[in-house]
């Protein structure tokens, strides 16, 4: 919302001139968004100070312009208090010749260094406050910020939220301009438009002259496309070009840092080994999430059905995705069937397959859930095997967690928890159990995750659940 | 003139041909081109009942008499029969069908429906049928054809019966057709008309005595001539088959049931051992095992006359009725939905036997598939066959043989009261083959995807065919899975409640004069206004210990209730906190002589739990709270700046000297109108601030909470939507409230809306309210469920505060700019979803304290969930 820049020096007041705004004058300019008013809280030959102060509008952010349907935002919004890409987009409107360097009539003033600095009001930085030296200190600026957390009456809420920051150096004014440009969204990380590919050319065309040099370039590069991976590995692409030193790889998303990819590989692979050791022929994924197993087995030639079930609707449409799925002919797609069910309500379409794979999923149920999932799996789905996969809990102190290693891990069992389990499944339903480990096993703490292999008894008749209490008195069909 | 006169006359001498057809079945219309079949078709039946092939055709290819597509044609037509025959509709096929297979196909329709097929040939002269298709330019086949039809149909005549048409009509020439009259008749099993009272009575198996006394317990009296129950209310009796067979006295039972059924006092369907009997008395080979040798020992002795009487008592009885609307259906071992009110040899094997895989058990006996477990049927349906120690209730089913002659018991049930009437057997007759041991209806809460993913109409006592969206189950489906509590626990979410019509009146966008005109003007005349706290939502489910809940609530955690949002979450993270206020409550209840009062031993509540920022503390932290903050220092900011440049534009005249740069779009504007303007704004952010801080203080241990119950929704065999909320109110503050400081009352008072005193002071009472920075209020009608001209209303409409508004629409939107763009805002949808989910919520505990089924619970349950997806504006 507020952004000052302030000159010291001799002549100060000439700075007027690189902005093209009058330093006597309140200016106001109409922007999609709301207006900008741009006036000097204080000119004199020594000190000038511009202020642009942004009104956007809160009830348009949330509603949308007159006839539009509906705005991004919620009613209850920090947009139109803070630093971001609203500021962004005003600096380039309003400050484009300075941004470019051109003066018709000031230039030598254009192209030297100037004693600047800028205070950028309510910058949001959820807690990122180091990176702030990190990312400022290496452009020529001495920063300083003041930080603000969620409610000053409430102190342990969202500390260091948002920070009042301000810079100072001897640096171009185009300069200065860029950096901002670039850099408060860095730091808000919410951009107010849409993130398309011609971002990646905003950010190289005003990071031209800095950003290939700036070690914290792949920090920057990311969070300014922040909502795509792609744009902004092809963004750090184009910048290696220009950059002969560069270490590759370090940088995971959070994403795939939580997913321990070698691990997860192994449990797939001990999954499919034992797929094809009971020489399944169909097989259902419960919980198949994005598809990373159905991908697999649909490579495997010996599965004439495979059906992927998640309760969450929206993951089946990435699974379908991945296996690209509407690129399927018909004969391949015939024997696919990836659908919405749950675990803990009996379903037909659970029911005749060979293996049933249960892969890191019954720690996302509740306990007292699991009698139900129990149930619609044993008794009525009734696999000719399970394969079922869980975190052993114990192997947790080698990641020196305390609690579990999911948020939404409900429970997790130690090797002993789950073979009591599995064994009592074995008393209740007629299926026998295996054990195995996957992963790297520690001597003390076995392998990081456990799996049970049940398989259902041949030579049983089903099992009928009415009939636990029927007692005599039947003369015979005929 | 006089001919025509004359051919007149002579038809309505002439007694014309009765067609008597059952009402419900599948219809074969046989005949030759030209033999007049749909004309005939359309005299006798509604359009809709008669599937005509050239009609098919024509629907397929635009061309009725296109053979080419006869297969796609029959194919669509055998689509739209069976969809027909599914929900038990008479269909009636319009085709030649002279040919055998073309009547297979018809017949095996009907056998998979199981229903009868009827045939009605058409035989007419091969000369009349000719000269009708000369008329038809479109009928230009040769007469060959009509010839060879003829011809086919004639030699197929004596064969129809064999092949499996249970009635065949034959008409034969134009006379006979025209003079026809079609009969509809009811089904044997159809006696929806019989309403009850009833009492039904399970396996008898010869226990003679101990029918004498239980049918005297019910009040009947047997008339020693004839041998015939009556009961001096008119009441009937319903056996459900087994009379006979291992008992003592098999030939008196025999008697008792025949001459009452005789009288009209009793209807009797037919059981396995009845059916075995029969082929027995017809001559046929039986085995005389499972205690049939007696009963043919005691039949030896009898009369001739007395065997055939049984005999002829036996053939008459059919597998199942279906009585009092629809609403219950009897059969010896039960009957499965898509049977009922349906005959065919499969129907009648369902009946007597029960559905079984065909395999034995341990002791030898059929293992049966559980049907009852999988019924979501509508209908009650009473049933023996299995003994249990216990009346065993599946579902909407019961099976009420309790083994009298293994010495368990004769048990009745009274119908419509639903109660059970035994008598103890006087010793064992006959041993068991295998113990008897009590049921396990484990099917009966396992609930079933299809109960709750399709899309869906519920009916609800107080709204009918309630759409469920499938979007919005999808929805549903995941959150209830993955974050819900155990649905046994879920016997009722809280509706979403509307604000009331945006007020007129400047500076408001509610006020509580909208809601009483509301309710004004749909004639309540009398509202309660409660004061509406702002925390989160919550129900409270107490049981008074862990073992009520695991008998009531069937769960099977060491519990002794739930505390749940909204959406059927647990409300508190830790279940220490959680049991620990339910031991609270259970204490207040104790001391206050609830349990005793209301003899009940659990009960359900809705609740609001303070404070706010105890569930949205992630909301307020990263939300709610940083707008404040950050709109408080960048309007400080903001104002101070234009303060400098005020200042300096005073002081520094000369700067106002310097020319503009040339090609700006800039306008010279006011500094002075700008401060003001952001001063203004900057008094919102801190009003902003201080409403949410109202709500929000720290929860060091469950003293800190505050909970205040505000509506008694259930407790044991009562819904406590009979009572009115001034009862709601008074019940909680007398025995909720008022020991323990974390729960407490609620402030309400009553308005009349047709007296504008009362209207004035019940306004007064909200802006005292609000201007201690409290919510608002709630307007609710007197009675807790209202309606007009049978349309239910809305149970509750919230008056929010103007402070309180800021945590909705923003800390400005009282700038005048602001609300007058946000008046335009629709409250239909919000209106339909309230109801919607009120009716939904009322019926789920209406469903519960009848102790139906889980899944007949769940399924309104999870309607609610579902709604709660529906987009809709999330500000109202």
């Amino acid at each position: 919302m507020f952004l000052s820049i302030t000159y010291s020096g001799e002549n100060t007041q000439d700075i007027g001139f690189l902005f093209r705004k009058n330093p006597a004058r309140l200016q106001v300019f109409h922007l999609s968004y709301g207006k900008a008013h741009i006036f000097y809280p204080e000119v004199s030959a020594r000190r000038t100070t511009l202020a642009l102060l942004l009104e956007i509008d809160p009830v348009d952010l949330a509603r949308g312009k007159a006839g539009a349907q509906g705005g991004l935002f919620d009613y209850v919004n920090d947009r139109p208090y803070v630093s971001s890409s609203f500021t962004s987009v005003a600096i380039s409107r309003l400050f484009g010749s300075a941004m470019g360097g051109r003066s018709d009539t000031h230039q030598a003033l254009a192209d030297a260094r100037l004693d600047l600095s800028a205070r950028i009001a309510m910058l949001p930085c959820r807690g990122d406050t180091d990176m702030l030296g990190r990312v400022f200190g290496p452009l020529g600026y001495a920063v300083d910020f003041e930080t603000f957390g969620a409610d000053e009456t409430f102190p342990d809420w969202g500390k260091n939220r948002y920070v009042n920051l301000s810079l100072t150096g001897r640096v171009r004014l185009q300069d200065l301009l860029h950096h901002l440009y670039v850099l408060i969204p860095v730091f808000d990380r919410q951009k107010h438009y849409w993130i398309g590919k011609e971002e990646v050319e905003k950010l190289l065309r005003h990071g031209k002259e800095w950003l290939h040099a700036h070690p914290e370039k792949e920090f920057i590069t990311r969070r300014y496309l922040s909502k795509s991976r792609a744009l902004a590995n092809l963004a750090l692409q184009r910048l290696r070009a220009d950059d002969e030193v560069y270490e590759p790889g370090e940088a995971l998303s959070e994403e795939d840092e939580d997913k321990k990819p070698g691990l997860q590989q192994q449990r797939l692979g001990s999954v499919l080994a034992a797929i094809r050791a009971c020489q399944a022929a169909s097989v259902i994924d419960f919980g198949c999430g994005e598809g990373r197993l159905l991908s697999l087995l649909m490579k495997e030639k010996q599965l004439r059905k495979i059906a992927a079930v998640d309760v969450a609707f929206s993951v089946l449409e990435r699974a379908r995705e991945r296996i690209h799925y509407d690129r399927l002919t018909e004969t391949q797609r015939r024997g696919i069937d990836i659908f919405q069910g749950s675990l803990t309500y009996r379903d037909k379409r659970f029911e005749g397959f060979d293996v049933a794979c249960v892969v890191e999923v019954i720690e996302h149920l509740d306990l007292p859930r699991l009698a139900a999932f129990e149930r619609v799996l044993f008794a009525h789905a009734r696999p000719g095997h399970v394969i079922l996969t869980t975190p052993n809990r114990e192997y947790n102190e080698k990641y020196a967690l305390e609690g579990l290693r999911h948020g939404d891990h409900r429970f997790e069992w130690t090797r002993r928890e789950f073979r009591d389990w599995a064994e009592r499944m074995t008393r209740q339903y007629p299926y026998s159990v295996r054990f195995s480990e996957i992963g790297d096993p520690d001597e003390k703490l076995g392998a990081p995750t456990q799996m049970a292999q049940f398989s259902r008894l041949p030579d049983m008749p089903p099992v009928s659940f009415a009939e636990a209490g029927t007692a005599a008195g039947e003369s015979g069909a005929p | 003139m006089t001919v025509n006169t004359m051919e007149t006359m002579m038809e309505n001498v002439r007694p014309a041909k009765i067609i008597e057809i059952p009402e419900f079945a599948v219809v074969m219309l046989m005949g030759a081109s030209g033999s007049g079949k749909s004309s005939f078709a359309k005299k006798h039946f509604r359009p809709t009942e008669i599937l005509s092939s050239d009609y098919f055709r024509g629907l397929v290819s635009d061309d009725e008499n296109n053979q080419l597509v006869s297969a796609a044609a029959f194919d669509a037509l055998y689509y739209i029969a069976n969809k027909r025959l599914d929900i038990g509709r008479l269909t009636v096929i319009d085709a030649t069908n002279v040919q055998q297979e073309a009547r297979a196909g018809i017949l095996r329709l009907a056998r998979e429906q199981n229903c009868h097929a009827i045939a009605i040939v058409l035989d007419t002269p091969p000369a009349l049928c000719l000269e009708r298709n000369a008329g038809r330019p479109d009928r230009d086949f040769g007469e060959h054809v009509v010839r060879r039809q003829s011809e086919q149909l004639r030699r197929s005549l004596r064969h129809l019966e064999k092949e499996g048409f249970r009635y065949v009509f034959v008409l034969r020439g134009a006379e006979e057709t025209d003079s026809a009259r079609i009969v509809r008749k009811p089904l044997w099993n159809n006696k929806r008309e019989e309403r009850g009272p009833f009492d039904i009575i399970g396996d008898v198996h010869g226990c003679f005595d101990e029918l004498a006394l239980l049918i005297a317990k019910l009040g009947y009296r047997i008339d020693p001539q004839s041998m015939a129950a009556a009961h001096p209310e008119g009441r009937k009796l319903i056996f459900l088959g087994d009379l006979c067979d291992r008992g003592p006295e098999n030939i008196k039972v025999l008697q008792l049931v025949m001459r009452t059924v005789a009288a009209g006092g009793a209807h009797c369907v037919i059981g396995n051992h009845d059916f075995k009997l029969l082929k027995f008395l017809k001559g046929r080979q039986v085995t005389r095992t499972h205690g049939l040798d007696g009963t043919i020992a005691e039949l030896e002795d009898a009369t001739a006359e007395f065997r055939a009487e049984v005999g002829k008592f036996l053939e008459s009885l059919i597998s199942h009725y279906v009585f009092d609307d629809g609403k219950l259906v009897v059969a010896h071992a039960g009957i499965k939905e898509k049977f009922q009110g349906r005959g065919s040899g499969r129907v009648k094997e369902f009946c007597m036997y029960g559905e079984t895989t065909g395999e034995t058990d341990e002791y030898g006996l059929p293992v049966r598939l559980d049907w009852a477990g999988e019924y979501r049927g509508a209908a009650l349906v009473v049933f023996g066959h299995t003994p249990n120690p216990e009346a065993l209730r599946i579902n909407r089913t019961i099976c009420i043989d309790t083994g009298c002659v293994f010495g368990g018991k004769l048990t009745a049930l009274r119908y419509p009261e639903k109660e059970l009437v035994d008598v103890p057997a006087a010793r064992e007759y006959y041993r068991p083959m295998k113990p008897l041991s009590p049921g396990t209806p484990e099917n009966d809460d396992l609930l079933r995807i299809d109960d709750v993913l399709r899309q869906n109409y519920l009916s609800t006592r107080l709204k009918a065919n309630i759409k469920v969206r499938e979007e919005n189950a999808m929805a549903a489906l995941e959150v209830m899975s993955r974050f819900a509590l155990d649905p046994h626990w879920l016997i009722y979410l809280p509706p979403t409640m509307s604000p009331s019509e945006t007020s007129a009146l400047e500076h408001y966008l509610e006020h509580p004069r909208e809601a009483f005109a509301y309710y004004k003007t749909r004639g309540v005349g009398k509202v309660v206004c409660e004061q509406k706290h702002m925390g989160s939502r919550a129900v409270i489910l107490l049981c008074r210990d862990v073992t009520v809940a695991r008998e009531r609530f069937k769960v099977q955690e060491e519990k002794r209730g739930v505390i749940h949002t909204r959406t059927g979450r647990a409300f508190f993270d830790d279940e220490a906190v959680e049991a620990h206020l339910l031991d609270r409550l259970d204490a207040l209840l104790t001391a206050s002589g609830f349990w005793n009062d209301f003899s009940t031993d659990w009960v359900c509540l809705d609740a609001e739990i303070m404070p706010w920022s105890a569930k949205a503390r992630q909301l307020l932290e990263t939300q709610y709270a940083p707008v404040g903050r950050a709109g408080r220092a960048a309007l400080a900011e903001a104002t101070n700046a234009i303060e400098a440049a005020l200042a300096a534009s005073a002081q520094s005249p000369a700067a106002a000297k310097t020319p503009a740069p040339p090609g700006q779009s800039g306008q010279d504007a006011d500094l002075a109108t700008l401060l003001a303007a952001f001063r203004a704004r900057q008094e919102t952010l801190s009003l902003y601030t201080d409403a949410y801080r109202r709500y929000c203080w720290e929860v060091r241990s469950p003293d800190d909470y505050r909970i205040a119950p505000f509506h008694v929704l259930a407790s044991e065999g009562k819904v406590w939507h009979g009572e009115n909320h001034m009862t709601h109110m008074e019940t909680i503050a007398r025995y909720m409230t008022g020991a323990d400081p974390v729960f407490m009352a609620t402030p309400c008072r009553i308005v009349e809306t047709l007296d504008e005193d009362s209207i004035a002071a019940g306004v007064a009472w909200w802006e005292e309210l609000t201007a201690n920075g409290n919510e608002g209020m709630v307007v609710k009608p007197f009675d807790f469920i209202a309606t007009k001209g049978g349309e239910l209303l809305q149970p509750a409409i919230k008056c929010r505060g103007r402070e309180y508004l800021r945590i909705i629409y923003g800390p400005e939107y009282t700038l005048e700019n602001n609300l007058e763009r946000l008046r335009k805002r629709g409250l239909a949808h919000k209106r339909r979803l309230a109801l919607n989910e009120f009716a939904l919520g009322m019926e789920a505990l209406d469903r519960f304290v009848r102790k139906e089924p889980l899944h007949r619970v769940h399924e309104c349950v999870f309607a609610i969930l579902a709604m709660e997806s529906e987009p809709v504006d999330p500000r109202l």
